[in-house]
């Protein structure tokens, strides 16, 4: 498969009353777009924040981070069988709105948003400080259900960035970025002396607000599959997250997946990077064991000497990875997994839920129990009371002078498992 | 003015002798000696070694309590700002000195005090815990990558600044996990993880897989109809309004609340604190997640002898194993005070 990206890059966004994308200004007519979300009969009301790197603001508690994305050639659309039609995509042309984003924000859904800083030492541990963004106060109807109001503001981000990044379809991009995979065949012949390498792509799918649709599909309801690299590009992965704020793989962490662009960079040069293996993490006993069986006996079928796994979440999901590790070094194939730790306040207790011998490569995004203190800023956008409650907080974190003492767990993608940032432990 | 470092060295360093001089008693002298000179290089003037502590090895470890005594008291009139002792690289006595030393600098100086040493000297497992020791080198020639560490920690310490993780500081793990940034994002890292251990090329973890304590569960009660059951949960179920606000995530507590009078936990009386769920179920139904309902139905039936009048609670989400240790056995302490032996233990 061949993927083109061509990357627009957005230096600010302006709300009026046109939307269109002019000299690297993305401009967004709020009524417009409102009204295209509040077609959503779940939802009350929408307003519109224009936030900017380095600003004093803080948002919280943030649901979902989404990056604008159109198709311009080849088939299917952006986030398919969510918003678009479920043609496979991951090949042609794709536009890429690069420096912005959408973030979702409103009422808490589920103890487990996240805070994003857009300055300070808490912007230092979220990547999401360094774009522009777009922030939606989405509120639900009265009485709605945790599920219903977790669908409606997903929903509203996808719907959202799929009308910003339609503005992008016409734009000649800034830069053009190519991404091209091998056949299992074709990659054997091309490369018959790298080693072949595949990523097992772990994805939340424990239930309970803690799920990732694929092509539409609930990740919980599916075996293990593979996707080629280039189709998370497009959106075939979808956040629908409600955990820790700090290791949740946000939609915008699905489309620029770092393990996908990393293993793609090296793919013909130091190794042969076959495909992506995406496998669940469902709660059931018999679900982990048939689930790593079965990423275990695709790997086999793929022939890898060497396969990534990363992580979504943690405790529970610790069991998945420790499972799929000591499987896949089992069957011969060597591997390296990507985590962070729980390692307490102080860094003194055991970091994993779970652990084996076999997992003898790690890559960890750090202590995600470390104490951070978030000074005061001088806006706040969505409900700053949330920080008493939501995962990582406790009771008194929002202190009087508006600042917060919480765990590092309360900033969206601190500690992310895809090996997002720099942030490590040792 | 400079801060004041007080250097300890063994025999052999001081340029006394080898192992025929090893009995040599303890002795202070003003300023550098030997490898003190390459610290003071390296402190580049902001730190200077006023005074070195000398020892013979076979002398400190055949007389143990007398010498350290005699060094420490030493080291305590120097009046030093901190304390860096050896590096020994691998000399296993000089070793075991240094960190007998730094501990007791660290436990009964309150002062601040780095050693190094060769990761493969038994001084090393013995105190790498407990004081900051440098990975030096097996041999003498390491002195000139050691001494810019242990010299720039030291004065970390003496200012109090604030300590960075192992792999940034180069002291060896000592079981606290720290946070750092990395040159390289972690994707990267592990590409680069990967592509080695498939050569076969050396390559570091960075989280060294823990020796788990696995519980072997106790065995079955055979006489159920006389047995007082406890409830136990880290499933996070409170009494409406969670009192005592157990936190959605990393619980810094465990709850112990009076179920003596409740046949059926509803959502009128209870709900649930986890933040690790989706809390829908669980609020409508406590007895989803404690099942209070089906345990009273089966005392009145004769099943069981009765339920413990308290119920204890937590959440597990994100809490720290250590945490969950500590309210484990306390709540363990209290069952089998009194008497209580058997108890249901519910996740989530």
């Amino acid at each position: 498969m061949r993927l083109e990206l061509g990357e627009i890059h957005i230096s600010d966004i302006k709300l009026g009353d046109c939307s269109k994308v002019e000299n690297g200004t993305l401009y967004v007519n709020v009524e417009e777009l409102r009204a295209l979300l509040l077609e959503d009969e779940d939802l009350a009301s929408v307003d519109f924040e224009v936030v900017h790197p380095g600003e004093s603001v803080r948002i919280i508690p943030v649901k979902d981070v989404i990056e604008p994305r159109v198709k311009v050639e080849g088939s299917g659309g952006v986030f398919p069988g969510m918003i678009s039609k479920v043609t496979t995509v991951g090949s042609g042309k794709t536009h890429v709105l690069k420096g912005c984003a959408v973030v979702t924000t409103g009422k808490v859904v589920g103890f487990q948003e996240g805070i994003i800083d857009m300055t300070g030492p808490g912007a230092e541990y979220t990547p999401f400080s360094k774009l522009n963004n777009l922030v939606m106060i989405c509120e639900p109807k009265e009485g709605i259900k945790q599920h219903q109001h977790e669908h409606a503001i997903r929903m509203a981000g996808l719907k959202a960035a799929a009308y910003l990044g339609a503005l992008g379809k016409d734009v000649t991009p800034d830069e053009t970025k190519v991404y091209e995979t091998s056949g299992v065949m074709s990659g054997k012949e091309k490369y018959p002396d790298l080693p072949r390498v595949g990523y097992v792509l772990m994805l939340q799918s424990q239930g309970l607000l803690h799920d990732t649709y694929v092509y539409g599909v609930d990740m919980k309801k599916s075996m293990p599959t593979i996707l080629n690299p280039t189709e998370t590009m497009d959106g075939a992965i979808l956040s629908g997250n409600c955990v820790s704020a700090c290791d949740k793989n946000t939609t915008y962490h699905h489309l620029n997946n770092p393990v996908i662009h990393d293993l793609l960079e090296q793919h013909g040069k130091t190794l042969n990077f076959v495909g992506v293996i995406i496998t669940n993490e469902n709660v059931y006993l018999a679900d982990k064991e048939r689930s790593s069986d079965w990423s275990t006996k695709l790997a086999q079928f793929l022939e890898l000497d060497g396969a990534l796994v990363s992580q979504e979440g943690f405790g529970n999901p610790d069991t998945d990875l420790i499972m799929n590790c000591k499987k896949l070094e089992a069957a011969g194939i060597k591997t390296v997994i990507i985590t962070d730790e729980y390692a307490g306040r102080d860094g003194a207790s055991q970091s994993l839920a779970d652990a084996d011998p076999a997992a003898d490569a790690v890559v960890t995004g750090g202590n995600a129990n470390m104490v951070i203190h978030l000074p005061k800023m001088d806006k706040v956008i969505g409900h700053p009371e949330a920080a008493n409650i939501i995962a990582g907080g406790f009771d008194g974190a929002l202190e009087a002078d508006g600042s917060i003492t919480a765990e590092l767990q309360v900033i969206t993608g601190a500690t992310n498992e895809m090996g997002f940032n720099k942030l490590s432990a040792r | 003015m400079s801060l004041r470092v007080v250097h300890y060295i063994n025999q052999f360093f001081a340029q006394i002798g080898g192992e025929e001089k090893a009995d040599y008693a303890p002795e202070y002298r003003e300023g550098a000696v030997g490898p003190g000179l390459a610290l003071n290089a390296a402190f580049k003037g902001e730190a200077e070694v006023v005074g070195t502590v000398i020892c013979g090895d076979s002398y400190f470890n055949e007389n143990l309590d007398a010498a350290k005594a005699t060094v420490l008291k030493m080291i305590s009139d120097a009046k030093p700002d901190v304390v860096v002792c050896g590096p020994a690289f691998n000399a296993g006595r000089y070793g075991v000195a240094c960190g007998t030393v730094a501990a007791a600098v660290k436990d009964e100086l309150n002062l601040p005090v780095v050693t190094g040493m060769y990761e493969e000297n038994p001084g090393a497992d013995m105190f790498k815990n407990k004081v900051y020791i440098i990975a030096t080198k097996n041999s003498a020639a390491g002195m000139r990558d050691a001494a810019p560490k242990m010299a720039s920690l030291a004065i970390k310490l003496a200012k109090g600044e604030k300590i960075g993780a192992s792999a940034e500081e180069g002291y060896m793990p000592n079981g606290l996990r720290v946070n750092f940034f990395e040159a390289e994002r972690g994707s990267t890292r592990a590409v680069k993880m990967l592509l080695n251990k498939l050569a076969g090329k050396p390559y570091t973890t960075e989280f060294p897989m823990p020796s788990f304590d696995r519980v072997a569960p106790g065995a079955a009660i055979t006489d159920l109809a006389h047995t007082t059951i406890a409830l136990v949960t880290s499933g996070g179920i409170v009494p409406k309004g969670n009192p005592d606000h157990i936190e959605s995530s990393s619980a810094s507590k465990f709850g112990r609340y009076d179920i003596s009078s409740f046949e059926d936990l509803t959502a009128a009386d209870h709900e649930t604190a986890h933040g690790g769920y989706d809390p829908v179920y669980a609020n409508e139904d406590a007895d989803r997640v404690l099942p209070v309902d089906v345990l009273r139905k089966m005392e009145k039936e004769g099943k069981i002898g009765g339920i413990y009048p308290y119920f204890f609670t937590t959440v597990g989400n994100g809490t720290a194993v250590a945490s969950a240790k500590k309210y484990g056995e306390a709540i363990g302490k209290e069952l089998r005070d009194a008497g209580i032996k058997a108890a249901i233990l519910t996740s989530t």
